[in-house]
C-alpha cells in the first residue's frame, strides 16, 4: 500500500489510501464534508446525497466514490452549497421538521447541516404527511415524523445487533421505516436500549426516554460548535457533556 | 389445497432459497389475490428471513399487495398513449358500471379496478390486465362485456379469446426481422470458431447494448469473461418497461429461439453455465409459451448439459418474473430483483459484470441484443458492420405509437431519420415526438431531419408520437405522474424532488401556476440531473426540462399572468369536506360561480 496516492479537495492535496471514498480520505484529513446517511462504522449508503461534490466535473456523492490519483473535488463551491441546501430542504419538507419543538434540537444532524448550508427556510411546498409515534417501548420512543430514511438503525440492527429489528416499506414517496414485531410495535420487538441501533440515528427519529432535556436547549452539541468542527452526533454518544 | 401446501409445493423445487423470495410471492399473489399474513409467516420460517422484510418487498412491487384485490384485479394501463386512445374515459365506465372507484376493493370481493404503469401493448390499445394477463383493443364494447364478465363471475379463462390476443404488428423488416438461419446455426458457429473468435467477432461487430445505455457488447463480455470468478451469470433483461416501448414482447413472441441462442453463445464466450430471462409481470401471458420453448431447447441439445455433444459447455435458462417495478429495468436493481429483494439500484463502482448477481461476474444484456449477439456469430462482423453508421452499427428495433395510421416495430438501420420514420408510419401534422420513452428526449420539428442512433438521438425503442390537436401538456403530466410511482425511494432528490415537480405540473396544468413555478420546475430538474443515485432519478427531469426549453408555449398557455401563485388550493382542500356530504355540485366548489 503506498503513501504517496492523493487527490485535490478544494485546492488541498489529501493523501488516501486503496479503498478509499474520498469521504473516507477527506474526514481522515480533517476535511469536512456534509452528510447524514453516512457514519463511518457503516459501509457507505449514498441516499441522502448531501455530500454531493464535484468530482473531476461530475457531481457525486463523496461517500460512495472511491479516491483517485490526482482527482479534482469541489467541496465548497456556491454551485455545490446551493445543491446541499436544496436536497437539505427536500428533507425538510418531506417529513415534519419543527425544530422549536423537537427535543433533539441542538443535537440534530440535520438541523446542524442546515445551519452549515445556510439554509434559511424550508423553501419548498411541505408535504405534511400523516405519520405516527411509537412510544410503546420503556426506554425509547420513535416519531417517525423525523425519520430522514438514512437506514442507519436497519443497518446497525441487522450488521451489529444481529436483531433485524428495522426494515424499509413501500416505494418512492411512499417509503418508510417499519418495526419487525408481531404489531408492528417497537414494544412488541427485541430492541435494547443498549443496542447500537439507539445509538446511531442522526436526527430526533429515535430517542432515548427520560432524559430528553438533562441538557437544556442552548448547551447542546451544535449549539456550542458547528458540525463542521465536531463532526457526528454519533461520535459523540458517550461523551458527558454532549 | 391449504395454503400450507400450496407453499410447500412452490418453494420445493428451487429448495427454499431466500432468492427466490419475489417469484414465490408472485405464484402466491395470483392464487389468493394478495399475500395473506400466514403466507408471510411460513416463508418467513422457511426461507430464514423476517416477516417486515417479507413485507418490504410486498410493498416495493406494483402488483403485490398484502389485503385482497378481489376474485378480479383489472388494472388499466395508464400510458399517454392508452390516454390518447380513451383509456380514461374507459376506466370511468368500468369503475360506473361495477360501482367502485379506482383502487378500492369492492367489498363483495368481486373486484378491483386500478391504473398500471404502461403495459407494452401502446400499438394495440387501451389496454388492460385482468389478474395479470393482457387484454388489448379496449372499447366501449369490450368494458361492458368486461363488466358482464366479472357480474357474472366468469373465470378468466372462459373469457373471449379475442380479448387476450396480441398481435405482433411488424411493418418493416431488416438484417435481424428476415433472418432465417436455423435454431443452432450461431451455437455450431461457436463451436467450429472457437469462443475467442466468436467474442472478436462481436467485438468487431461494434455491437453496443439495445436498452439504450449502448455500451460495447463485446467489452462487456471480455470483463466478464477475464473476472476470476468460480461461477458467471447471463441475464436477460426483458423487464421492457419504458412508456412506448414493446419490441422485446415481439421478440420473445416471435424469436424467442434467437435470443436464448445469444445467450447461450454468451455463455460459451464467458464461460458462464446459469443464465436468467427476467421477463416483466405484465407480460404473464408469454411465460408459458417461453418455459415451452426452453424445453424444446433442451431436447434438441441446445441447452442443459454438454450442449451439441461439447463436453463442458453446459448452461441452463431459467425464467424470472418481475412484479410492476419499472427501476428493476435498471440493471443493478434487475439484480437485486433476482435476488429476491427490494429493486434498490446498486451503487457503482463496482459494475455487474465483475460484481453481478451472488456477486459474481454477470452480463445484463436487453432481449434485442442477444439476439443480435447470435445472428453476428452466424454471419459475421462485416455482415453486421454493412449496415447503421459508424458509430452506431446494425439496426435497430423501434415501436411506434400515438398520432400515425400505421403503429407497430419497425426494424431499422441505424442513422435513420425520424422524418423518413414519421411518412413511414403514416404521421399527419405531427407537433412532436416523444423518443425513448419518459425518460426520453421530446423532440420538435425543426429537428426531424436528425437521426436514430448513439451519436445523435438515442433509444431503447419507443417512438411515440403527438399531433397538432394534442396538449403537450398532458404527456408531460403524464411523465411525471409516471416518475412519482416508479421512484424507488432510495434517494432523496429523486425521491422528494419527482413528487415536487409533479405538484408543479399539476399546479400548471390546472391553470394556476405563475412563472416563478416554471423557474422553480427547472431548479428542481437539473438537481435531480445531476444529484440522483441512479439513471432513473437523473433522467426523470427529462420531458419537463426538455419541453421547458423546446415548447415553452404549452406551459405559457397554461400561465396565470402573474409571478407568483402560491401553491395552496382552496378549493382544492374542500375536497374532504365534499367526500364526507357526497356533494360534487357547482356549489360545493369555490369560485365556479364566476
Amino acid at each position: 500500500m503506498s503513501g504517496s496516492n492523493t487527490f485535490k479537495l478544494d485546492g488541498r492535496d489529501i493523501p488516501f489510501e486503496d479503498g478509499d471514498t474520498i469521504m473516507d480520505a477527506a474526514l481522515r484529513a480533517g476535511e469536512y464534508i456534509p452528510h447524514l446517511c453516512h457514519n463511518p462504522e457503516f459501509s457507505p449508503h449514498g441516499s441522502c446525497r448531501v455530500c454531493v461534490v464535484n468530482a473531476n466535473g461530475r457531481q457525486i456523492s463523496a461517500c460512495t466514490q472511491p479516491a483517485m490519483e490526482n482527482m479534482e473535488v469541489d467541496n465548497s463551491s456556491d454551485e455545490i452549497m446551493e445543491q446541499r441546501r436544496a436536497l437539505l430542504q427536500m428533507l425538510f419538507v418531506e417529513g415534519n421538521h419543527v425544530c422549536p419543538g423537537c427535543e433533539k434540537s441542538g443535537a440534530c444532524q440535520l438541523q446542524a447541516v442546515a445551519y452549515y448550508a445556510n439554509m434559511l427556510s424550508p423553501h419548498f411546498t411541505h408535504f405534511f404527511p400523516q405519520r405516527s409515534v411509537d412510544a410503546s417501548h420503556a426506554d425509547i420512543a420513535i416519531d417517525f415524523n423525523r425519520c430522514i430514511l438514512c437506514e442507519l438503525c436497519v443497518r446497525a440492527s441487522r450488521d451489529v445487533d444481529h436483531k433485524n429489528v428495522f426494515a424499509i416499506d413501500g416505494r418512492g414517496i411512499n417509503t418508510h421505516l417499519v418495526i419487525n414485531s408481531p404489531s408492528g410495535k417497537l414494544g412488541d420487538s427485541r430492541f435494547a436500549a443498549s443496542d447500537k441501533a439507539a445509538h446511531v440515528c442522526p436526527v430526533g427519529a429515535i430517542l432515548p426516554k427520560h432524559t430528553a432535556y438533562d441538557r437544556p436547549i442552548g448547551e447542546r452539541l451544535y449549539d456550542r460548535q458547528p458540525i463542521s468542527i465536531v463532526g457526528d452526533v454519533a461520535a459523540h454518544e458517550q461523551d458527558e457533556d454532549r | 389445497m391449504s395454503i400450507e401446501e400450496f407453499i410447500s409445493r412452490i418453494t420445493a423445487p428451487a429448495n427454499n432459497q431466500p432468492g427466490h423470495l419475489l417469484q414465490y410471492l408472485y405464484e402466491i399473489q395470483y392464487r389468493y389475490s394478495c399475500v395473506p399474513q400466514r403466507a408471510i409467516q411460513l416463508l418467513a420460517e422457511k426461507l430464514s428471513l423476517t416477516e417486515s422484510h417479507i413485507h418490504g418487498v410486498i410493498g416495493f412491487y406494483s402488483f403485490l399487495h398484502d389485503s385482497p384485490r378481489g376474485d378480479y384485479d383489472v388494472l388499466i394501463s395508464d400510458s399517454i398513449t392508452d390516454h390518447m386512445l380513451g383509456s380514461r374515459s374507459l376506466l370511468d365506465a368500468l369503475c360506473k358500471k361495477l360501482g367502485v372507484v379506482p383502487g378500492v376493493p369492492r367489498e363483495d370481493g368481486r373486484v378491483t379496478v386500478d391504473t398500471t404503469s404502461c403495459t407494452g401493448m401502446c400499438d394495440q390499445g387501451p389496454a388492460m390486465l385482468v389478474n395479470g394477463w393482457a387484454v388489448t383493443r379496449l372499447d366501449e364494447n369490450r368494458i361492458d362485456n368486461i363488466a358482464e364478465l366479472i357480474e357474472s363471475a366468469t373465470a378468466v379463462d372462459q373469457w373471449p379469446d379475442e380479448f387476450f390476443r396480441v398481435e405482433d404488428n411488424i411493418q418493416r423488416r431488416d438484417i435481424l426481422l428476415s433472418d432465417d438461419s436455423n435454431d443452432g446455426a450461431a451455437l455450431r458457429s461457436l463451436i467450429d470458431k472457437g469462443d475467442d473468435a466468436i467474442l472478436e467477432q462481436i467485438e468487431a461487430s461494434g455491437l453496443r447494448g439495445r436498452g439504450g445505455a449502448g455500451f460495447n457488447t463485446g467489452m462487456k463480455w471480455r470483463f466478464c469473461k477475464q473476472t476470476e470468478a468460480d461461477q458467471r451469470y447471463v441475464v436477460c433483461n426483458a423487464d421492457e418497461g419504458e412508456p412506448g416501448t414493446f419490441k422485446d414482447r415481439v421478440l420473445l413472441n416471435a424469436h424467442a429461439d434467437k435470443v436464448f441462442e445469444g445467450m447461450t453463445v454468451c455463455a460459451g464466450v464467458t464461460g458462464a453455465t446459469k443464465g436468467c430471462l427476467y421477463l416483466r409481470g405484465e407480460y404473464r401471458y408469454l411465460r408459458a409459451p417461453l418455459e415451452q420453448i426452453l424445453q424444446q431447447r433442451r431436447e434438441a441439445g441446445l441447452l442443459g448439459n454438454t450442449i451439441l455433444g461439447q463436453d463442458g459447455f453446459d448452461f441452463d435458462i431459467e425464467i424470472h418474473m418481475g412484479a410492476g417495478a419499472y427501476i428493476c429495468g435498471e440493471e443493478s436493481s434487475l439484480i437485486e430483483s433476482l435476488e429476491g429483494k427490494r429493486g434498490i439500484p446498486r451503487k457503482r463502482p463496482p459494475f455487474p459484470v465483475t460484481h453481478g448477481y451472488q456477486n459474481r461476474p454477470t452480463v445484463v444484456n436487453n432481449v434485442e441484443t442477444f439476439m443480435a449477439a447470435a445472428l453476428i456469430a452466424v454471419h459475421g462482423a462485416d455482415w453486421f458492420r454493412l449496415v447503421g453508421t459508424g458509430q452506431s452499427s446494425g439496426t435497430k428495433l423501434i415501436s411506434i405509437s400515438g398520432d400515425c395510421e400505421k403503429p407497430g416495430i419497425y426494424e431499422y438501420p441505424f442513422g435513420v431519420s425520424i422524418q423518413d420514420m414519421l411518412k413511414d408510419c403514416v404521421a399527419k401534422d405531427t407537433q412532436a415526438v416523444q423518443i425513448a420513452g419518459a425518460a426520453g428526449f421530446t423532440i420538435p420539428p425543426a429537428e426531424f431531419e436528425r437521426c436514430i442512433a448513439f451519436e445523435d438521438v438515442s433509444t431503447g425503442g419507443s417512438f411515440m408520437v403527438f399531433n397538432q390537436d394534442r396538449d403537450l401538456l398532458d404527456m408531460v403530466k403524464n411523465f411525471a405522474h409516471f416518475f412519482v410511482h416508479e421512484s424507488c425511494g432510495f434517494c432523496t432528490p429523486c425521491r422528494v424532488g419527482s413528487s415536487l415537480m409533479k405538484d408543479l405540473v399539476d399546479k400548471v396544468h390546472s391553470g394556476h401556476a405563475g412563472h416563478y413555478d416554471l423557474d422553480e420546475m427547472q431548479n428542481i430538474g437539473q438537481l435531480m440531473r445531476s444529484t440522483s443515485h441512479c439513471g432513473l432519478g437523473t433522467t426523470a427531469p427529462n420531458p419537463v426540462l426538455d419541453t421547458l426549453e423546446k415548447f415553452p408555449q404549452i406551459y405559457e398557455k397554461h400561465l396565470k399572468h402573474s409571478s407568483y401563485e402560491p401553491a395552496f388550493d382552496l378549493d382544492a382542500a374542500l375536497q374532504d369536506a365534499r367526500d364526507i356530504s357526497g356533494r360534487d355540485d357547482a356549489g360545493a366548489h369555490l369560485g365556479t360561480e364566476s
